[in-house]
């Protein structure tokens, strides 16, 4: 029994030589790493931070920032980045930015939705540090944010899916229910339509950005259903392009045109992001002191996405209508989402000849005619 | 069942050569780390310089320290106190999340009440969360012999799927535009910070949890009861101690704990109910309590060695370009020596 009540008992010796242990542990090799860091450099390099929510291999939403920052890097030659990956939505993104903007981060470019709260608070602290949050619909003195309308790039990706799907059915997964995903199921289904009236599109949400098993599951079940044109809107689009090729249907890409190499039969073509112009134009502005805050949006035209490149299977004739489609958007002839656009329960969202804002487009919550289902609430 | 309860607490044996040897322990993970990072090409003890630089060099990564150390220890000692009389609560994780559930609902329907009613309220709403989520296995445990470490941790995954079924369906924030989370709590619902930082009031009751286990645990008669439960549960049965009640209540208290840590989270740190309020507490915090031999002092201790570790993994990620994941691989490497080296001398002896 003695020897028991003793377990409870620490000396507080042993806590104080523990504390000690670790101090000095602390101590020491702060004092290694002081030496190590050497005096910055002559010419100042402008610093800037990248937070990413997944992998930076995801060859997804993350892959494509990622690849944004690195191509920045080394078109600028002044500039230096820091970046951390894998970062979740919670209290530890605050911590991230603060510790970059210890590193001497001028510039943060919180890429994931989640992160606009934390960084408008941390934006609060540090008004000598630009945040550019990616998507948000909320600014602040120093917070500014960025996206541009990729579903454009999805409505001509569907003009290929609806001319070879043979089923008439294109299958959708999708993460979460908000606009901007609504906005890419739309605009793929438009453009299916545009050229074969019959597609319908299924869809499928997993409630999540990042779930990899979810996705091929969600994806198998969609071509069990008769679906022969797989995309999605997720963080990680290499299950459902992996799962298309698998199961011998066709893959449209999202977030990323390398995606191709997983799908080389399958492969019809996709909405690719290429931030690398953004990011070198705002670090620019940052360091010319001629940031400006507000939303930066905009369509085709920025090339801060684009149109993947075709996949053996597309036809030439298909390739030259998806084309042409491009160039009458890009000439401002045609507008995707212009009237009339009903929705799935018939009711008429965009009057004829109506062009609707872009206001209106990120707050899209319904479905247009030829997508099956309702939008969960 | 009782071989089992006994070789638990025999791992737990916690004497000053013991402690000795889990520094010796500890310091050998991160040789053993330090070695694979050297392997890759890496500076090791840069690696260790910016992990440590990252939480104790400066007055804002101590307070993140506390912020991180805060449900660590909440969750911890929600493990730490069934494990007294020789139950494994793998729960933690769930109950954190059913206590922040409760008490997202006090805030989202009591909102308005005024902050001195209103917050003593979603404590004990979080409180209460966590305790029924724990007393549940520890009921269990005690009516059918359903094994409580596995129902603690299925219902983890319960409990979780219940928050995402709340932020996704019923408490979604209309102004969200569909994304999964609930509106803001209103400022009478949010935990107070100290100062400017996000150090709050949660960590007052982490470190009045963890003195008032070591007073019961020391120096009360149910703290020699569940002593006796958890050295010998038939001898504690015999001498008539209420082994069922113990279980229960155990279960209770220590799932309110995590409850706690749960309210907290989204009353001070987030503001609002969503998926990913934590980053993996419960575990954390079982990792924690195991290390420590479920000594509350030591709980506090380790907790701020892997809270440490945890804020480190931003700046070695940050600064050297490695992959956070080193720092899971040193916390598990800790764990694996520790407990295996425990479990290698119990075979020996």
């Amino acid at each position: 029994m003695r020897k028991r009540t003793k377990q409870t008992r620490m000396p507080l010796g042993v806590v104080g030589l523990i504390v000690v242990f670790l101090v000095s542990f602390g101590i020491l090799l702060r004092g290694a790493t002081a030496q190590e860091k050497k005096v910055p450099s002559k010419d100042e390099k402008l610093k800037v931070g990248f937070v990413y929510v997944g992998p930076r291999d995801d060859y997804g939403y993350n892959y494509a920032h990622d690849q944004g920052r690195l191509c920045m890097e080394k078109k600028l030659g002044w500039v230096e980045t820091l970046h951390a990956e894998n970062i979740p939505e919670s209290a530890d993104v605050e911590r991230v930015m603060e510790q970059m903007i210890r590193q001497g981060a001028k510039l943060i470019f919180p890429t994931s939705y989640g992160y606009l709260d934390p960084a408008i608070n941390v934006a609060k602290r540090h008004n000598d540090v630009i945040f550019m949050h990616a998507g948000g619909f909320k600014t602040a003195p120093n917070l500014g944010t960025y996206w541009a309308y990729i579903y454009n790039a999805m409505y001509l990706s569907g003009i290929a899916a609806g001319k070879l799907t043979k089923t008439n059915k294109l299958g959708f997964v999708a993460a979460h229910p908000i606009p901007q995903v609504l906005g890419n199921i739309n605009a793929l289904t438009l453009g299916a339509r545009s050229v074969n009236p019959k597609v319908e599109t299924h869809v499928v949400f997993t409630g999540g950005w990042y779930n990899p098993g979810k996705e091929a599951e969600a994806a198998n079940s969609l071509v069990d259903l008769g679906v022969d044109v797989l995309t999605q809107h997720q963080d990680s689009p290499i299950a459902v392009v992996q799962t298309a090729e698998k199961r011998g249907v066709y893959a449209v890409g999202y977030h990323s045109k390398d995606l191709q190499k997983f799908a080389p039969k399958g492969w019809l073509t996709g909405a690719s992001w290429n931030w690398c112009n953004l990011y070198a134009d705002l670090a620019k502005e940052v360091k010319d002191g001629k940031w400006k805050g507000g939303h930066r949006r905009g369509g085709l035209e920025t090339g801060y996405f684009e149109l993947a490149p075709f996949g053996a299977a597309v036809p030439n004739d298909v390739r030259d209508m998806v084309m042409k489609k491009r160039k009458e958007i890009l000439d401002g002839k045609y507008v995707v989402f212009q009237g009339p656009v009903k929705d799935n329960k018939g009711t008429l969202r965009v009057k004829a000849g109506e062009k609707p804002t872009f206001e209106r487009i990120e707050q899209m919550d319904w479905f247009v005619e030829g997508v099956v289902g309702t939008v969960p609430k | 069942m009782e071989a089992r309860m006994r070789a638990i607490t025999r791992v737990g044996t916690g004497q000053p050569a013991r402690l000795i040897r889990l520094m010796g322990m500890v310091s050998f993970a991160f040789l053993a780390v330090g070695i694979f990072l050297w392997a890759f090409g890496k500076n090791p003890v840069r690696a260790y310089g910016e992990i440590f630089q990252g939480a104790l060099g400066s007055t804002y990564g101590l307070t993140e320290l506390l912020v991180k150390m805060t449900p660590f220890i909440l969750c911890a000692s929600a493990t730490a106190l069934p494990a007294r009389i020789g139950l494994i609560n793998v729960g933690a994780e769930g109950q954190l999340h059913t206590g922040a559930l409760i008490a997202t609902w006090g805030a989202l329907t009591f909102g308005d009440l005024p902050r001195g009613i209103l917050l003593p309220f979603l404590v004990i709403l979080g409180f209460a969360g966590g305790a029924i989520w724990g007393s549940f296995s520890g009921a269990l445990r005690t009516m059918v012999g359903l094994n409580e470490t596995i129902s603690t941790l299925l219902l983890n995954y319960v409990a979780v799927l219940l928050v995402e079924h709340y932020v996704h369906g019923p408490w979604k924030d209309p102004a969200s535009f569909n994304w999964p989370f609930t509106a803001e709590f209103t400022e009478a619902a949010r935990l107070p910070t100290f100062g400017s930082s996000r150090v709050h009031f949660g960590l007052v009751f982490a470190l009045t949890a963890v003195v008032v286990l070591y007073l019961v645990l020391r120096k009360t008669r149910w703290g020699y009861e569940m002593r006796v439960i958890g050295d010998n549960a038939e001898a504690a049965r015999r001498a008539g101690i209420p082994i069922g009640r113990y279980i229960v209540l155990t279960m209770f208290i220590g799932g309110g704990l995590a409850g706690l840590a749960g309210m907290a989270e989204v009353s001070a740190i987030q503001g609002r109910l969503r998926p990913g309020i934590s980053t993996g507490f419960g575990y954390t915090g079982f990792l924690v309590s195991w290390l420590a031999s479920h000594h509350p002092i030591g709980i506090v201790i380790m907790a701020f060695l892997l809270g440490v570790l945890a804020l480190g993994g931003d700046m070695i990620q940050i600064n050297l370009g490695l992959p956070y994941s080193t720092v899971n691989i040193i916390m598990a490497l800790i764990f694996f020596i520790v407990l295996g080296s425990g479990q290698l001398k119990k075979m020996g002896a």
